[in-house]
């Protein structure tokens, strides 16, 4: 699948298109097909994001996973830093990631 | 220390202002990104991986306890309680938000810091030696000569759009502490008679062709010294390659005319700028000097250190360096603990850091470019007490240049730009490495890492380099063995094929058991590796 994200412009936190709006949960995300690039041009103008880009993705039985290590950090977090992640309770997350 | 005249404040102040005012037409839409991302990157405001960063400038390292205290203010009040200091001798705050950001650049101001020229291809903050003004074998101070360059290369307009970013270092020991050769241009302070002058060494750096910097004149007088590097800066902006990022920097250029064609074009440029008077007034270098000039130590003091504890006897032999004036000592504070993040440091700690400075250090502290801190001015009689309260703090790791003390990049977990994640490697090494007495066999050992091919890491300048690489969406690591940042200055060589990160830990592992095997009386292991080569290294790592 395709899926979009970006960085919301005011607080900078990575964010993913939902279908109807943005989520800063990448388990969120909504398949955009090929209407990636017509997406980023419409929400980029709208100032709602920034720097956004379509990625690959796919399902899985813990959800959505995307396709690269760097956009599987940007879902999650830092893996140094577990307590400032998504799931800080979540000891193992970084496992996640790799 | 340098203070702020009305001029320096009143730009500080006018660039926080303007800041304020584009921050606010972005965020109300009437700036576009593409408007807008050269703007914030003039003011240090980058975008990272999970949000906006800020990398704070700290003018060749040099800070006060109230600037520092300020940091630890940051850290809490608009970040998540913590700062990296860098490579680069600054500071990066990894979760601003944008409207923040106004208003944090108009809080340091009022300490005299900011974020201008921390980005950009324009002359990035001047670094210098940690220990500047308290080695006992230095030719003079260079921090009045790095401030002088740091008000000549702020706002100057005519190399505000270089080809590419352009890094200064000015060092005045012999001892390179400060990988001076490994700059845009360094300056090493040298004594010709009764003259104060300089040797300059251009096209050096790391990144993605790394180059250590050729001498191109062996002295240039001092007041000759701006107008030199106004020349040096101009065939650069003249000729640099603007057509392609990847070769854009000087040390390209001085590479692909050759060092005496370079060094002939800035002799000619040279020539044409001496008769123009734009030598800074000596007077001005007359005013900066004062504020560095000796603080008021205590006369009389003892150099005896009671050395009775022995877990303070093992940090003060390897964190505590000689100070020029009797009594005094230099303390080195280490932000590698075992396991830790290099370079991060607590807000609780800079508080602290910044307390120590301003009760045992004459108000002042250094951040080196091996993402330590430096208590400069400290009485041996104090050194106990500061033990004590770093060790309270888990800031007492005894492990300076030693394989502990890695360099690290923030990598994969935070830079938009790296490859790999190089902190969890470098807490996996500083946990295999963890014995004292292990590192302390191990001597010297200069251990780099960067997660990608821009080197934030030095990776190139590491005894043992790690380069962290993708390889089809995974990490990989490249090892290099052989580099240095010092005096003796050279370039790691890539062992062969790469690893896996648990991979890499193992191959150094070998590595460091050949340099025991091999080592002969009193070399450290760079010293082996340059009498034996790579060979049986090599042979160790991949059988």
């Amino acid at each position: 699948m395709k899926i979009l994200t970006g960085n919301d412009l005011g607080t900078g936190d990575v964010i993913w298109w939902a279908g109807d709006g943005w989520s800063r949960l990448v388990g969120d995300s909504a398949d955009v097909g090929d209407r990636g690039d017509e997406l980023v041009r419409a929400e980029e103008a709208a100032q709602r994001v920034v720097g956004a880009y379509v990625i690959d993705a796919t399902v899985t039985d813990e959800g959505i996973r995307p396709a690269h290590i760097k956009d599987r950090i940007r879902a999650l977090g830092p893996t140094v830093r577990p307590d400032l992640s998504l799931k800080p309770n979540d000891a193992d997350a970084g496992n996640w990631v790799i | 220390m340098y203070r702020y005249d009305s001029y320096d404040q009143s730009i500080v102040d006018a660039r926080v202002e303007e800041f304020r005012d584009q921050v606010q037409r972005r965020l109300a839409g009437h700036l576009t990104e593409d408007q807008f991302k050269p703007l914030r990157l003039m003011n240090g405001l980058y975008l990272q991986l999970h949000a906006y960063m800020l990398r704070i400038a700290i003018p060749y390292g040099t800070l006060s306890a109230r600037q520092m205290r300020k940091l630890g203010e940051v850290a809490r009040k608009y970040d998540r309680g913590y700062g990296h200091f860098t490579t680069r001798t600054n500071i990066q705050f990894n979760w601003i938000k944008l409207a923040d950001a106004p208003d944090i650049l108009a809080e340091l101001a009022t300490v005299e810091m900011h974020a201008i020229q921390t980005s950009g291809n324009c002359i990035r903050n001047i670094s210098s030696d940690q220990y500047a003004g308290v080695a006992a074998d230095e030719v003079t101070d260079p921090r009045p000569w790095a401030e002088l360059l740091r008000q000549w290369s702020t706002f100057h307009p005519e190399f505000t759009y270089l080809p590419r970013k352009f890094k200064i270092c000015v060092i005045a020991t012999a001892e390179d502490r400060s990988a001076m050769r490994l700059h845009d241009i360094g300056l090493k302070l040298v004594k010709r008679g009764d003259e104060i002058g300089a040797e300059v060494y251009a096209g050096g750096g790391m990144g993605r062709t790394p180059m250590v910097g050729p001498q191109i004149r062996d002295f240039v007088p001092e007041d000759e010294v701006i107008p030199y590097l106004e020349a040096c800066l101009r065939v650069y902006n003249r000729y640099g390659r603007r057509d392609n990022k990847f070769k854009a920097r000087i040390k390209i250029l001085v590479h692909e005319l050759g060092v005496e064609e370079y060094k002939r074009q800035v002799e000619e440029e040279f020539a044409q700028m001496k008769v123009l008077g734009l030598n800074p007034p000596r007077e001005e270098l007359d005013r900066i000097r004062p504020f560095f000039a000796n603080p008021a130590y205590e006369q009389g003091l003892s150099d005896e250190i009671d050395r009775g504890d022995p877990a303070f006897a093992l940090w003060v032999d390897r964190q505590v360096a000689t100070h020029r004036q009797p009594g005094y000592a230099i303390v080195n504070i280490s932000l590698k603990p075992v396991g830790g993040i290099p370079g991060d440091a607590s807000a609780d700690q800079i508080d602290l850091i910044a307390d120590l400075a301003e009760h045992y250090s004459l108000d002042e502290l250094r951040v080196t470019h091996a993402q330590n801190l430096v208590l400069p001015h400290v009485k041996k009689a104090d050194l106990y007490a500061i033990w004590q309260k770093l060790d309270e703090a888990g800031l007492a790791e005894a492990n300076l240049d030693l394989i502990g003390d890695i360099i690290a990049c923030p990598g994969l977990d935070y830079c938009s730009l790296a490859n790999a994640r190089s902190i969890p490697l470098a807490q996996k090494l500083s946990e295999r490495f963890a014995s004292p007495d292990r590192q302390k066999d191990l001597g010297e050992l200069k251990l780099k890492i960067s997660g990608c091919i821009n080197a934030c890491g030095h990776h190139h300048a590491g005894h043992i380099g790690i380069l962290g690489v993708d390889r089809k969406g995974v990490e990989n690591f490249q090892l290099l063995l052989g580099g240095s940042g010092a005096e003796d200055a050279s370039l790691g060589q890539i062992t062969g094929p790469g690893f896996s990160e648990d991979g890499v830990v193992d191959a150094i592992e070998k590595v460091t058991d050949i340099y025991l095997a091999e080592r002969a009386q009193g070399e450290r292991f760079l010293d082996t590796y340059r009498r034996i080569g790579m060979k049986p290294f090599k042979e160790a790592i991949y059988g």
